[in-house]
Parts: structure tokens; sequence; C-alpha cells
């Protein structure tokens, strides 16, 4: 069965001034739709097509590059818009919180060591705040790869995802990735990152 | 010595409306002007220190690499625009293009295959190998053919920030414009 492009709980307004409408639109539509129907052609009539995205990626260096590419792709945009809202800010509670204290030492440091990962990203990437199994850490991966696939450095379960290609952040941003880093703890829907935190 | 952000050889408007004064702006006074004070940056106090920028690119990694090959990038693309020159090689760079690709249009139809889909941030090049025959490759983030033996020729910068302004994810239409501004003249006087 075809990989559907996941709706978009929100209007494409919704994030401004942190997330431009112009970038959301591009983004979901050409951006996230471009890796859904690309995803679809690689994996058009093999066995794939029963797999969970899930599957796919734990296993992804068996597969052709356009499974990697566009598999992630389809992955990592469908987190980003789950963990962002218009409503979002603010810190997280509960398990969550204490965990990130417990890892980070507060949630200030969390913040200063996701945003330094996702500064030094060279080239296009992403920033993740991944779990392994109960234990919070922060790290980067290349191009559209992710913390699921066998082929990343830092595995886990990513529970908060900022993409850094230029694509997410420059029609408002242009060269200032830093002010793009800091405008995104603002969107940020902790209720959703606590809900994937299990 | 620092290394210096060299002028654009054009006014920031002169490509348009292929790439627009806006992008050049960001291109050329952030983009390009951040590497070289990266790269000056982080060579203090080290072997690279007075090296000319070929040998860092060469002998260097990590974030040296990075900046340094990222300088030379960009002044070498910069270079090899201007919307008014003619729009072919000439001379033995025509020769050598045909001789390894068949006619222009058929390597014109390869390099923007190349420049189309390298995933992610990078550059496609026309290079020259040590034989005189002519490839296309492609090269992620910073890299350069250099480092392989190859010598650039002609490039194409596929990073996002080089077209986003002006046509945001359609990196194809940038590619089929990027063949009106080349200056061919300069181009054929790097082979």
């Amino acid at each position: 069965m075809a990989f559907q492009l996941p709706d978009l709980n929100y209007d494409y307004n919704a994030l401004e001034p942190y997330i431009d409408a112009q970038t959301m639109e591009i983004h979901y539509t050409k951006h996230h739709g471009g890796y859904t129907s690309k995803l679809n052609d690689a994996i058009k009539d093999s066995e794939l097509e029963n797999k969970t995205i899930e599957d796919i990626l734990k296993d992804v260096s068996k597969y052709s590059a356009g499974v990697r590419n566009n598999g992630g792709g389809f992955y990592n945009h469908k987190l980003f818009w789950d963990i962002m809202s218009g409503s979002g800010g603010g810190q997280p509670s509960g398990d969550l919180l204490e965990t990130i204290n417990k890892d980070f030492g507060s949630f200030d440091k969390l913040k200063e060591k996701f945003n330094t990962t996702a500064a030094t990203r060279f080239g296009s990437g992403w920033a993740w705040l991944i779990n392994q199994n109960g234990k919070l850490v922060v790290a980067s991966t290349p191009n559209q790869d992710n913390p699921l696939m066998d082929v990343a450095e830092v595995k886990g379960t990513p529970i908060l995802g900022l993409d850094v290609w230029e694509h997410a952040y420059y029609l408002k941003y242009q060269n200032r990735r830093p002010e793009y880093i800091d405008a995104f703890w603002n969107v940020i829907d902790w209720d959703q990152v606590a809900k994937r935190f299990v | 010595m620092a290394f210096e952000l060299p002028e654009l050889p054009y006014a920031y408007n002169a490509l348009e409306p292929i790439i627009s004064k806006k992008t050049l702006e960001f291109h050329h006074d952030k983009h390009h002007a951040a590497y070289v004070n990266n790269l000056n940056n982080l060579i203090k106090g080290t072997e690279f220190e007075n090296a000319d920028i070929i040998d860092i690119i060469m002998k260097s990694d990590g974030g040296i690499f990075n900046n340094a090959a990222q300088v030379w990038n960009h002044t070498f693309y910069f270079d090899q625009f201007d919307k008014d020159s003619s729009k072919e090689p000439n001379g033995q760079l025509a020769e050598a293009i045909d001789a390894s690709f068949g006619s222009f249009d058929e390597f014109k139809e390869k390099f923007t295959t190349a420049a189309k889909t390298l995933f992610g941030s990078g550059w496609a090049w026309l290079v020259k190998k040590t034989n005189g025959s002519l490839d296309i490759v492609q090269t992620s983030n910073a890299a350069n053919p250099l480092t392989e033996g190859l010598i650039p020729i002609l490039t194409c910068d596929v990073w996002e920030h080089a077209y986003y302004l002006d046509y945001q994810n359609k990196r194809p239409d940038y590619i089929a414009s990027f063949w009106d501004i080349i200056n061919w003249d300069i181009v054929s006087g790097r082979y």
C-alpha cells in the first residue's frame, strides 16, 4: 500500500511569526509531498510496499539510496510537523522534564546542547532529542537520515527533531540559522513530545 | 596572512533575472564572507596559518577543510558568470567536450542530471582528468574534486541557499537557467 502525505494538523500560518506561512506551505506540499511520492516510486512492486516506515528505516542499509533518502524525508517531516503547534513553547513537565534534568542537568542545558548541535550540522540535516531506553541524548544526522536507521551514528527513538536543511528557514531567516533555531523553542508542543517519550 | 573575501566581478544585479540581486547579496556578502571569516579564525595558530588555499584543501579535514573548500568553491563559482558572454564553449574545451560526451547538448544533459540528483547540499562539477579527458562529478557539502586529483572547470552550487529565494524547491529550474549566465571565455580558459 502506498504511503500517503500525512495531514498537517494546523494552518500554514499557525506557527507565525516563528515559521512563516509561505515556508510552511512549500515545505509541506512540495518538499514533504515530494519525499512521499518518491518513496512510493522507490518501493513500488517490492516487498517494502507491505512494511511500516519504521520497519523500512531500521534495515535501511539493505535498500537503495532512494529508499533511505525519501523514507527518511517522509518520516522526519511528519515527526517535525507533529511536535509543533501554534500554542507551543514553554517547558516540558512530568517524567520528561525529570529525565531531561537527570541527563542534561537542566532544561536550559538541554536547549544549549540542542542549539549547538543544530547550528553546527554542516550542510543539510536534522538535530534530534533521542530516547535510548529511558535515557535522553542529543545528536544530529546528515541529509534525511534519522536515529531509527541502522546507518545512524547515534541510534534510538527520536522524540523531538529540528529540520536544518536551508529550505526549512531560508525564505524567512536566510543565512541566520541560529535565529531560526532560537525561534523553534516557541512552537514546540511539549505534550506531543512527551507522548513519544514512552 | 588572513584570507580576504574577493569582490564579485560584476554588479549584484548583473545576473538578473536568473540569479537575483538579493540572492547574490546573501550568497556573497553573508555565506562566502562567513566561510572566509571562519577559515581565518580556525587557522590561527595552526600549521595552516600561512598556507595557500589549495594547500589547506589538500591537507586539512573537519572545520578547516569545510571552510577552506567553501571559500575556494564560491570564488570559482562566482568567477564563471557573465550574462552577456558567448553561450557555448570554445577552442580546446569545446573539442574536449565533444570528445568526452559526444556533443555540447549531451554534456549539458549529463551535467544537469548530476546537479539535479545530488541529494542534500553540494556541488556538480565538470572536471579535467590527468589525461585531458573530461568527466562530471558530484560532491557533498564542501567537498572539492581537487582532492581526487581532478581539475575543476565548471561548477554548479546546489546548496539550497544558492537558489531558494529565487526558485524555492524548483532546483531543476535554477539549473536550466544556469546555462544562460556562464561566461564560456573564462570557463574555456580553465581547461
